[in-house]
């Protein structure tokens, strides 16, 4: 008993469909619970904080975090976590890249709020308008709130991180077998994707119908066309993001007849996903006007949304800002 | 955030067999060109990934400059036309970001130039100068 | 002795949703406020992205519901770029929808929702869960809720790419069509998801109405409240999830409006309050009038007991069965009593199960025609699904490009908002007397909300609600004096 390996669990800012992911291990989750101490996990388990606060540092074997990191509680709580487990383990692409709710990163708090409360459409208010507050006088005593914050962190950047489970979420395949790496010690070098390490394309039933130099006359997106299932993507003009995208996930989007949007994140040495994407695109395009070029990227109207939908939290750039010299 | 004179930082790539040779000559003839321009020497213009770009913003530059051979000159044939279309896309996917696209410029500088690249390293950073820095939120 | 208990949830500390109870020197309850404590923002950021890609980016504002919100966001494309998909394409989508809300629903009955029934509201916490739940009905049982769930999910999958966060939804249509082969392997699950539909049915029925105490609960005043309701209803007004009006009907169950979705602005407004994140939504024609019942206050309710309160019965005949004998065991339609949502889902549990097989068995759905190509100008659309926690509308406006330059969406969880906020403090009131608190008793008031199956990360566009508590009472100078920890 007491030789096996803790295990914890926990959640930041999550849409909750790593929890879901967890659960989908099914049957799986049986052996997982037969092989280690599950000594925190909050959504299904009655441990409190406090008990993690008394255990000895390094005293728990790997730390599982989903989600991404936007309030202070949060960090907190990864910072605990940290201290305390021999492995960090960021588990999906919101805790490895920042995710999909990262696009929030575009915009900053007065403009969410703004939106949200005072000029949605449906919104109404009289002459005062409530806008939620950290610490609110009731007639009854104080209520108080979370800060809101103006950006959306990945969890590396906010605690060291040893391995990352990439995906949105992240496959059962995946997930069981890193539990087993983990368990029998077999990992890779700190800081490794526990997936694939070639492109999605390797891996996809496709891959055949993909020419060997790849060249595109036009792009399409995806509502104007029918699309070829037996075909490859790319080839047929819709933006994959295959050959950029880390293998893994048994190619879900294109057994679903829809292309890869990377949310399995870049390769190994890739640091900035939007950037490489942004450069494979650059590399298809068989046009060498500008006006040509113009025309096909028409088709590519977001940048951002396309090559960033995942990891734009890794980018540091949106926290920059345009300072206008006075006179 | 006060700023007496503003000295905009801006990092330059530029291919190895043209404009480098150019700005070389620039710098020989003393045909003083701004020195807020500093290169970065690549092989080619092909071989500016824009992680490169993304990156010189992101440690401070406040304006880029892409150079390379004219069309039709590129000694690996076709790494200026990638250029070209990395320019165009990451001109679209700055503004994006917030970032004023001017801040991105490509410029095709041969190596019998000199003249040119003192020209555009002059004009980019004066137009850097009047669009302002780009600083760290947060920062007064 | 004015005391405050905060009730907190330890998933995310205070990222989640919080009940603070006020007590007055009596030790009774003063007021208890039911605070959601995060927001992300997804309207804003949907500006600028291409509209063909809401359908998988809205998809993450739940990862509980994410084919609601992929579904809603893909029928707000049929209408922006206004095209309408062939029939195949709609029975496609409505049926990966059914199989949906039925492996959804199921999953709060016997993971969720259940357990306080089924084990019983003031069992000791350690029991009050899915284990729990096995222990009482039997391992093979516990099993068959496991196999079902994974069968449906697959399907889902295979249709959909993706279970959690799929893509098969395009404007016009869907990406992928159902083979003769794969509408065989499911006919054979829908045969078993009717059969695991009535067997949820019956279990309801030993477990909980065959239990004097919880009827009575059921019926209490503390769970109960006279509002209006609303749903999405096919054209006799029966309960539809895919598609229809939206109906309302008054606190004696009388029509007020019957819409659809695209005047939904002229219907609903919502109001904000200071102390939290989330909006309250309310009837428009009869204003905000504050936390309060009745026929005056423009509070409404959504999900399964407001759906089948609002509407004239379940177009399958199963459920059309249960749902009379529902309103015949209750006293007639509308039903006030918030824990009625329980036996509301079950009645749709089989309806959905029911119109599974329905589907499945259309000789259409194996069509190959399954897309409709846009042709149109896109500008402005609006979608609603019936989620498995009530209307879901997703509203876009868009440039000539299909670049979304607005988005607007009133979600499930936060059209009941109001109404839990309510309930939460009426069985506070009702449960807390004289300063005396214990987990039963939270547990209680708990399941006023838990009852509804809020989804937080959709009231909020953040995070999901099946979350434990934490409990803290502090003394009159706000020194804790005491801690109560319960699972979600
Ligand atoms: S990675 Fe995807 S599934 Fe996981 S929490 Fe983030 S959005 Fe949800
Ligand atoms: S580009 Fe896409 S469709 Fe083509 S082989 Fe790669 S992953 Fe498959
Ligand atoms: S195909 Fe691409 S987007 Fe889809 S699951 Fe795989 S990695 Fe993620
Ligand atoms: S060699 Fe100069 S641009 Fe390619």
């Amino acid at each position: 008993m007491a030789d096996k390996p803790k295990v914890a669990f926990y959640w930041c800012a999550s849409c909750g469909g790593c929890e879901e992911a967890v659960v989908d291990l099914a049957e799986e989750i049986l052996d997982v619970v037969e092989a280690v101490d599950i000594v925190f996990w909050p959504v299904a388990l009655d441990f409190k904080v406090e008990d993690v606060e008394a255990m000895e540092d390094g005293s728990i074997a790997v730390s599982f975090i989903n989600g991404a990191v936007r309030l202070s509680e949060q960090e907190e709580m990864a910072h605990l976590l940290r201290q305390k487990s021999q492995l960090v383990i960021a588990f999906g692409s919101c805790s490895h890249l920042g995710g999909v709710p990262g696009l929030a990163n575009l915009w900053d708090k007065a403009s969410i709020f703004d939106y949200y409360y005072v000029s949605g459409p449906t919104v109404e208010h009289g002459e005062n308008i409530e806008v939620p507050e950290v610490k609110i006088e009731v007639p009854e005593g104080t209520l108080e709130l979370p800060e809101f914050w103006d950006e959306v962190k990945s969890l590396d950047q906010v605690v060291k991180v040893d391995y990352y489970l990439p995906g949105c979420p992240p496959t059962v395949k995946i997930v069981s077998n890193a539990i087993k790496a983990i368990l029998s010690g077999d990992l890779p070098p700190p800081g490794s994707v526990l997936a694939g390490t070639r492109a999605l394309c390797y891996e996809c039933p496709l891959n055949d119908s993909k020419p060997e130099k790849l060249l595109v006359k036009e792009i399409k997106r995806v509502h104007e066309v029918e699309i070829d299932p037996e075909t490859c993507l790319l080839a047929q003009g819709l933006l994959c993001l295959g050959p950029v995208t880390r293998g893994g996930c048994e190619s879900l989007c294109i057994e679903g007849h829809m292309p890869c949007t990377g949310c399995f994140g870049p390769l190994d040495e890739v640091l900035d996903q939007g950037a490489k994407g942004l450069s494979f695109l650059s590399s298809i395009i068989d046009a060498d006007e500008e006006e040509e070029i113009l025309q096909i990227l028409d088709k590519v109207p977001d940048p951002v949304g396309v090559f960033y939908r995942y990891s734009l939290p890794r980018l540091s750039l949106t926290s920059k800002k345009e300072v206008k010299l006075g006179g | 955030m006060k700023l007496e004179v503003f000295e905009p930082r801006i990092v330059a790539f530029v291919c190895n067999w043209c404009t480098y040779i150019a700005a070389d000559a620039a710098g020989v003839a003393r045909a003083r060109y701004a020195s807020n321009v500093r290169l970065i020497r690549t092989m080619c213009s092909g071989r500016i990934d824009p992680q490169f770009i993304m990156s010189a913003f992101e440690k401070g530059a406040d304006g880029v400059l892409m150079c390379g051979c004219h069309p039709g000159d590129c000694h690996y044939r076709e790494g200026n036309y990638k250029a070209l279309r990395r320019y165009i896309l990451l001109k679209r996917l700055l503004p994006q970001l917030g970032i004023n696209e001017d801040r991105l410029r490509l410029e095709w500088i041969s190596a019998s130039e000199p003249e040119k690249f003192r020209r555009v390293a002059d004009d980019i950073t004066e137009q850097i100068r009047q669009i302002g820095p780009l600083i760290e939120n947060g920062g007064e | 002795m004015a005391k405050q208990i905060v009730v907190n949830p330890i998933t995310r500390l205070e990222g989640h949703g919080k009940i603070s109870i006020f007590l007055d020197d009596k030790g009774d309850v003063s007021r208890a406020y039911f605070q959601i404590p995060e927001l992300r923002g997804f309207e804003n950021f949907l500006v600028g992205r291409q509209a063909e890609d809401a359908p998988q980016i809205t998809s993450r504002i739940c990862g509980v519901c994410p084919t609601a919100h992929h579904t809603a966001a893909t029928k707000a494309l049929d209408d922006l770029f206004k095209v309408d998909p062939p029939e195949t394409a709609k029975k496609i989508r409505e049926l990966i929808y059914t199989i949906f809300m039925l492996e959804d629903h199921s999953l709060h009955l016997f993971f969720l929702g259940g357990p306080d029934f089924v084990v019983g509201p003031t069992a000791p916490k350690a029991e009050r869960n899915i284990l729990g739940v096995i222990q009482k009905v039997g391992l093979d049982i516990g099993k068959r809720v496991i196999a079902m769930r994974k069968d449906l999910r697959g399907i889902i999958t295979e249709l959909g790419g993706k279970v959690i966060h799929p893509v098969f939804g395009l404007p016009g249509g869907v990406a992928k069509g159902v083979t003769e082969e794969a509408r065989d392997r499911f006919k054979e699950v829908a045969d078993r998801g009717v059969e695991f539909a009535l067997f949820c049915e019956e279990l309801l029925e030993d477990v909980v109405l065959g239990n004097e105490d919880y009827v009575k609960m059921i019926t209490s005043d503390a769970y109960t409240h006279r509002t209006y309701y609303m749903g999405l209803m096919d054209s006799k007004d029966r309960v539809n999830f895919y598609e229809g009006k939206i109906r309302v009907v008054d606190p004696s169950g009388n029509q007020v409006e019957r819409f659809p979705v695209e005047q939904y602005q002229e219907y609903i407004a919502e109001h904000s309050e200071p102390w939290t994140y989330v909006k309250f939504p309310y009837l428009k024609k009869l204003g905000w009038k504050g936390f309060v019942d009745g026929e005056e206050s423009g509070i409404y309710s959504v999900a399964p007991l407001a759906r089948l309160n609002a509407s004239e019965g379940m177009a399958t005949p199963k459920a059309q069965e249960l749902y009379e004998k529902f309103y015949e065991t209750l006293g007639g339609r509308p039903v006030h009593h918030t824990l009625a949502n329980h036996w509301a889902r079950v009645v749709e549990i089989v309806y959905a199960a029911e119109r599974f097989h329905e589907l499945i068995n259309d000789p259409e759905i194996i069509g190959t025609d399954i897309r409709t190509i846009p042709t149109e100008t896109p500008k402005e659309g609006i979608g609603v699904v019936e989620a498995p926690r009530g209307v879901l509308i997703h509203h876009y406006k868009s440039d000539e490009q299909g670049i979304l330059t607005g988005a607007n969406l009133l979600v499930a969880t936060q059209h009941n908002s109001a109404r839990i906020a309510m309930s939460v403090d009426k069985a506070a009131r009702a449960m807390i007397k004289g300063g005396v608190v214990d987990d039963g008793i939270l547990n209680q008031v708990e399941m006023a909300f838990r009852a509804y199956d809020p989804c937080h990360a959709c009231a909020t566009h953040s995070l999901p609600g099946h979350m434990p508590l934490k409990i803290r009472i502090f003394d009159q100078n706000r020194s804790l004096i005491r801690e109560i920890r319960r699972d979600g």
